[in-house]
């Protein structure tokens, strides 16, 4: 009697070694950065708000973003931004054929990091005013 | 389009409408978000009164609610598919479908409410 190949679900302790190639750290990541700008998603309305109400709040806004803190939550939305948008667009590449290879898929998986990082390394350095 | 033997593009609820309404909404998103950066740009040097006033215009309010229309219903099918992968009993993920509902819809009231009184 030849032994049964078990089949089963990955189990929590194997995603540490579970090697996910390129195009798979995008789609996760694609995942991950949605769920923050949902979460966060009042914090952005709230500081939309204290932007538009008045000349006050506005100075208000400043402040509250003037923390190194907020300045990390603002920059980590900018990067879930630009990485949700630039990893999107591949996906609507994908959506109409385009790039469904291996090959290709992992190339344009690369570009999403390459386009996204430094937009979010840019961002990063405008909010805690280095540039 | 017919997807399959019976399946229309506008027929009811294959799950299908959902997703071609993540896609529509993202384009929906994508352009918005590139005529704010532009707006924004050519309205350097950003201050409040030149911030506020990109807002005045009913052109650019409706704009922006459509946007933000498009993001709830964006999130929600995004959010939607987060439940059902990970979240395994009924009621509870019932329950967070309901709650992301109703968060997304108390989100889009509010700004509304900030847009309006610009």
């Amino acid at each position: 009697m030849s032994a049964r190949q078990v089949i089963r679900n990955l189990s929590f302790g194997d995603l540490v070694r579970y090697r996910l190639p390129v195009p798979g750290v995008v789609s996760i990541l694609h995942r991950v950065s949605g769920a923050l700008m949902f979460l966060l998603l009042p914090l952005t309305l709230w500081l939309f708000d204290l932007s538009l109400r008045s000349e006050l709040s506005y100075q208000q806004l400043r402040q509250v973003a003037s923390g190194w803190f907020a300045k990390l939550v603002l920059s980590a939305l900018a990067w879930a931004l630009l990485h949700h948008l630039v990893a999107g667009l591949r996906h609507l590449a994908l959506d109409l054929d385009l790039g469904v290879d291996r090959i290709a898929a992992r190339r344009s998986a690369w570009m999403v990091f390459v386009v996204s990082v430094p937009l979010a390394v840019w961002a990063a350095l405008i909010i805690f005013r280095v540039m | 389009m017919a997807i399959g033997a019976r399946r229309l593009v506008v027929g009811a609820h294959y799950g299908l409408r959902d997703w071609l309404m993540q896609r529509a909404t993202a384009l929906v998103l994508t352009l918005y978000l590139i005529a704010l950066a532009i707006q924004i740009v050519s309205a350097r040097p950003l201050d409040y009164n030149a911030w506020v006033s990109l807002f005045v215009p009913l052109g650019m309010k409706a704009a922006t609610l459509i946007a933000f229309v498009a993001l709830a219903y964006h999130a929600w099918v995004g959010m939607r598919n987060v439940w059902m992968d990970y979240v395994r009993p009924v009621g509870i993920r019932m329950l967070l479908q309901l709650g992301t509902i109703l968060w997304l819809a108390a989100c889009l009231v509010w700004a509304v409410q900030i847009l309006w009184r610009v």
